[in-house]
């Protein structure tokens, strides 16, 4: 049933068509390529459905527990002796899970892509380039040892670096694929140091042998980890905490947010797949790989997680207010929610009742990836009809866009929280877990969610109702049916999802988790929800200065988070003034001017010595015989005066 | 598989070229030489990879022994281990893309593809020798055609990069020639035979003195710090093939020096050296990093970054665990594959452009499609991207660096950890600049890469992948003979 040859077909197969049309595309597929790899893709899907299905209900569960298997692993580099990074597969819950969720959100997208990207020169790279992400994310979730995640870790930055800059002609593209691998860059260092520190201290690299070596209070590995310490903090809690930072880079968490905003420059299929439902959950991802660890034997860590995460939400919300840019608004909204999921992890326990927060985390992954794959799909056919980014070029669009504006809504309900659709059961029990572990965390959340609900609805009147703008141009219509088709299909998701007992499957330790819903404590979150809804229907439905006023009536609030508060300009800052300005330059003077010049200097004297003694050597016998003569009298004078 | 045939191919071919008539037949022989390399570089492979696997377990395969100098204990004494394979196979990776791209050269071919061929018969000799004199004197061979190809072919201040490269690798080899004086007349017995002087003991006081010499020496080449001034000018005067020698070859020599003759040999001292090893590699690994930063020139941006680069080959001799030193043989081969390649890019463009500046290109990914794709794949091995050579090389060496547990050691991985970030900011901007962006009007006529050209990247790509993507075979290569010197390194010095 699980078999091996199959399941790692699931990567490979992408991988293929990255070969296949990386190479040969622009020569022999210049019209198949998007055909080719879609096929290849849909198979994959296939698999990956067939997967989940013998993994939780034929093979199921041992002893009430879902077991963590290993059909494939091989050594790929060793350092040591039980040191070496292997290549593997690893199925659990939440592997199974997100290869369900990345086969098909990429395989959405490549359907969506045959359309918006029709006629594109470049249309077999962006195919290949898919295919390579797709392959790396998926070796990504089903990574069987921490050097294997790392790998595929920075494999998906690249990818997202090709793929960001692939208007490659356009400077602003060109800018931010450059800065989103940098800045992840800097976060991945933070992550390669913590792997280090973890591994010295397990003596292992592999995923299982870790968690094992790090969780249980009798083994010496974890004695030395947690007694080792560093400016008081323990050796264990550095290197996950470091392990974190990689993580919160990939997952555009506070304060290494800047990146994601800018990635929208990448084409809109592209945002959908790798800026909002796969690869920025990643980090999130990586939290709950390591979760027992996290969980078990550093709170302090674990606590670290959930603050980020809850700033980051909030953050995140107040500036989704005030961004005119539809793609930009999607962005903040994708840093927002994965807070959630951030500090769902951060403040759940391990095992049983405790372990909530971690089902709510991986529940609001799922449906958040259908959702917001959803919206920027949605967003995409939106600027494919009306060729703009910017909200005030939209309006009254409901009328040419239909599909698109239903499903749209739908996602729109489904983020704000609204039931029955799939957000509202993921973030009840967030809010669930933050109630019973932390309640400033909590009241956080509760604002968050009504700022969610304002700025969703605040870009869904903005679009489709206001003020009408007439289409420019020849009317195209909506997109066919390759477009269409993938925003119908993640409708039906984000609007039934919620339904899945997604306890029973995962759960922080693989026994069934039974989620019940309390009427009164959804009364609140539904209550904001609405309010919010309600209050973006008031300023944005028709075209009135009612936002002008208020955002005037704000005053500096206003413009400090239009401005981002000024997180982008403290960065450039740091990079330009200092780094640039105070560490290369003096380096790359000191090197011309004192060390180079030292080499000279010892080049120009041997030149200028060997210059004033060549005339010594003049060919001319009375010279040298009057040196002897010098020669010998200064001999003498030295052995009769000096030396006596 | 005799040992001779990789110097009698490359004399063979050497002297060919200056029997032919013309330059077009000085072409074909040449490429026909570096072929036959390549090939026996494989059968030397695989002959050594199926004697291991038979459990032929001695330190040196392939071993020959010719009297020289019987009377001063010198014989012509080759033999290989795993490390020399690596740069052996290495070797032939770049001299093949070399001879490639100098396809077009046509002034004086016949004396360009002659001092080509001598610089890897030196280099070929000196990874084969087991005799440090018979070593030292492939040293000098692969050192003086570095001098004319810069001075004769190169542009630029090219007198100027001539002279310095020159005088300073000659003073890195007149250390080295002290330092192997000193331990020929000290070692018991007279003798200069690596394998001799490795099961002798040499009294510490010896050692003390001579290792500094041995490993400034060699580390001239492979650009120690404060020794690396001959690097940024030497490459970006050479021409396209002479660079990528001296990058993908010559700072070998140094690096495989350093390992088997100082470290190896003189591993009393090694220890005791330890430490500022270390410190001068990590300056190496940040400082060249930041100062890639500043340059201008992509040959000065690919200069500077292998002083970065060979930091770490230099790091993981520092760090002395088998991991670490295994990785310096791993970043040695990466290095050498890569920067060959990325002079190779550069090369083709500025034939194109006329220019080296960044600030001046742009959007060359329109019309050079291939040379951009090369350009985006060597910038990528350099900021250590999985899957390429880079990535595994350097990993390698910070596992291995990080198994020393003490503060020191840590601190100093720690901050070459963070050169990947400074690494990838150069990158970047540099292969972005180049290839992304609008298309320079000036740029718009330009041709893509010639079928030498193609081939050329193609075979540096192939090594780059092989590498990259399954490196347990080298790593399966190297390790035995690394361990052999941490066993040497494990020896308790004598006492008194």
């Amino acid at each position: 049933m699980l078999n091996a040859t199959y399941i790692s077909l699931i990567p490979l197969l992408p991988l293929a068509g990255f070969v296949l049309l990386g190479l040969f595309g622009r020569k022999y597929f210049k019209n198949t390529s998007g055909i080719i790899g879609t096929g290849l893709m849909l198979v994959s899907a296939v698999l990956a459905l067939y997967t989940a299905y013998g993994y939780f209900f034929e093979y199921g569960k041992a002893d009430g527990v879902y077991q963590k298997l290993v059909p494939l692993k091989y050594t790929w580099l060793e350092f040591g002796k039980g040191l070496s990074i292997d290549m593997g597969i690893v199925l659990d819950p939440i592997s199974v899970m997100m290869l369900v969720v990345v086969t098909f959100i990429s395989l959405m997208v490549h359907i969506y892509s045959l359309g918006y990207l029709k006629g594109e020169e470049r249309f077999p790279t962006y195919y290949a380039y898919l295919g390579l992400f797709t392959f790396s994310m998926l070796g990504l979730v089903m990574s069987s040892n921490i050097f294997q995640i790392y790998i595929f870790w920075e494999l998906v930055g690249v990818s997202s670096f090709l793929l960001i800059g692939y208007y490659y002609d356009k400077p602003s593209a060109v800018a931010a694929c450059k800065k989103a691998f940098i800045v992840t860059r800097f976060a991945d260092v933070g992550f390669l140091i913590g792997i280090l520190i973890l591994s010295f201290y397990s003596g292992t690299l592999d995923f299982n042998t870790l968690i094992a070596a790090l969780t249980s209070p009798e083994s010496s590995e974890y004695k030395t980890a947690v007694t080792a310490s560093f400016l008081g903090i323990s050796a264990l809690s550095w290197g996950l905490i470091l392990v974190f930072v990689g993580g919160a880079g990939k997952s555009a968490m506070f304060p290494l947010h800047i990146w994601l905003p800018d990635a929208m420059e990448g084409p809109t299929p592209v945002s959908a797949l790798i800026h909002a439902a796969t690869m920025v959950v990643a980090g999130v991802f990586l939290v709950a790989r390591l979760f027992p660890v996290f969980a078990i034997s550093s709170p302090g860590a674990l606590s670290v997680v959930a603050y980020v995460g809850a700033i980051s939400a909030f953050i995140a919300a107040i500036i989704a207010c005030t961004q005119t840019d539809i793609k930009r608004v999607l962005a903040y909204s994708t840093m927002s929610q994965i807070g959630y999921m951030m500090f769902a992890l951060g403040v759940s326990g391990y095992g049983g009742e405790n372990g909530l927060g971690y089902t709510a985390s991986m529940f609001h992954l799922f449906t958040h990836a259908m959702f917001k794959a959803l919206l920027f799909l949605g967003a995409g056919a939106v600027i494919h009809f009306i060729h703009s980014n910017e909200m005030k070029d939209m309006g009254g669009l409901r009328k040419y866009l239909p599909i698109t504006h239903i499903t749209f809504l739908i996602a729109c309900l489904a983020i704000a929280g609204v039931p029955p659709f799939a957000g509202f059961f993921s973030k009840e029990e967030i809010l669930l877990a933050a109630y019973h572990h932390n309640q400033a965390i909590y009241w956080m959340a509760l604002i968050t969610s009504a700022l969610t609900a304002f700025y969703m609805f605040r870009l869904y009147f903005s679009i489709f109702w206001n003020k009408e703008q007439q289409p420019h141009g020849e009317h195209h219509g909506e997109g066919g049916f390759a477009m269409m088709m993938p925003l119908v299909l993640l409708a039906i998701g984000a609007a039934a999802a919620g339904f899945i007992p997604f306890g029973h499957y995962v759960s922080s330790d693989g026994k069934t988790l039974e989620t019940a819903f309390h009427l009164s404590f959804s009364i609140a979150p539904v209550a904001l929800g609405l309010a919010g809804i309600f209050l973006a229907m008031w300023m944005y439905k028709s075209q009135t200065d009612k936002p002008e006023k208020i955002a005037a009536s704000l005053g500096g609030l206003y413009k400090a988070a239009y401005h981002k508060f000024y997180i982008d300009e403290l960065y450039l800052f740091i990079t330009h003034k200092i780094i640039f300005n105070l560490i290369g330059r003096p380096a790359a003077w000191f090197d011309k001017v004192v060390v180079d010049g030292l080499v000279n200097l010892a080049g120009n004297t041997t030149t200028k010595i060997a210059e004033t003694i060549k005339g010594f050597q003049s060919g001319k016998v009375q010279q040298y015989a009057l040196y002897f003569l010098v020669g010998v009298i200064g001999l003498a004078v030295l052995f009769i005066y000096v030396w006596k | 598989m005799n040992l001779l045939l990789l110097i009698a191919i490359p004399l063979v071919t050497a002297v060919l070229v200056l029997l032919v008539r013309n330059a077009v037949q000085v072409r074909w022989v040449s490429l026909l030489g570096a072929t036959a390399q390549l090939v026996l570089a494989f059968v030397l492979f695989f002959a050594f990879r199926q004697q291991r696997i038979d459990g032929n377990a001695a330190d040196m395969l392939f071993q020959l022994q010719y009297n020289w100098f019987p009377s001063w204990h010198i014989s012509f004494h080759l033999g290989v281990d795993g490390i020399s394979v690596a740069m052996i196979l290495l070797t032939a990776f770049v001299v093949i893309a070399g001879v490639l791209v100098s396809w077009n050269v046509e002034k004086m071919t016949k004396e360009f593809y002659f001092l080509l061929i001598l610089l890897s018969l030196g280099a070929y000799g000196f990874f084969v020798s087991l005799d440090l004199f018979v070593l030292f004197f492939f040293l000098e061979i692969a050192v003086i055609p570095k001098y004319l190809l810069i001075g004769v072919w190169g542009s630029g201040r090219k007198e100027y990069s001539a002279n310095k490269l020159a005088l300073m690798l000659m003073g890195g080899s007149v250390l080295v020639l002290v330092g192997i004086l000193a331990m020929y007349y000290n070692a018991p017995g007279r003798s200069a035979d690596i394998q001799t002087l490795a099961r002798s003991v040499i009294s510490p006081e010896v050692q003390k003195i001579c290792f500094p010499l041995l490993f400034v020496g060699f580390g001239v080449f492979t650009a120690l710090f404060p020794f690396h001034t001959w690097v940024p000018d030497g490459h970006s005067s050479a021409p396209t093939a002479g660079s990528m020698f001296l990058a993908g070859i010559s700072m070998k020599l140094g690096g495989y020096g350093c390992l088997r003759v100082a470290t190896y040999l003189l591993h009393d001292a090694a220890k005791d050296y330890s430490t500022p090893i270390i410190v001068l590699s990590v300056i190496a690994i940040l400082y060249g990093a930041f100062a890639t930063m500043m340059q201008k020139d992509l040959k000065y941006i690919n200069a500077y970054s292998s002083i970065s680069h060979c930091g770490f080959v230099l790091l993981g001799i520092g760090m002395m665990t088998k991991t670490s030193m295994t990785g310096t043989v791993m970043q040695m081969v990466s290095h050498g594959l890569m920067t060959a390649l990325f002079f190779a890019v550069i090369g083709m463009i500025y034939e194109r452009t006329h220019t080296r500046q960044v600030s001046e290109m742009g959007g060359l990914l329109k019309t050079m499609p291939f040379i951009s794709t090369m350009l985006f794949i060597v910038g990528l091995c350099s900021l250590g991207l999985p899957g390429l050579s880079g990535f595994a090389a350097e990993m390698t060496v910070f596992m291995g660096s990080w198994e020393n547990p003490d503060t020191f050691s840590r601190v100093a991985t720690i901050l070459s950890c963070l050169s990947l970030v400074v690494t990838a900011v150069y990158i970047l901007r540099a292969v972005t600049k180049t290839a992304m962006g609008p298309l320079k009007p000036e740029f718009a006529a330009l041709t893509d890469a010639r079928w030498n050209e193609k081939l050329a990247a193609i075979i540096l790509v192939a090594g780059i992948l092989a590498v990259g993507t399954a490196p347990f075979w080298l790593n399966d290569l190297v390790n035995p003979a690394t361990q052999l010197i941490k066993d040497a390194l494990n020896l308790q010095p004598p006492i008194d």
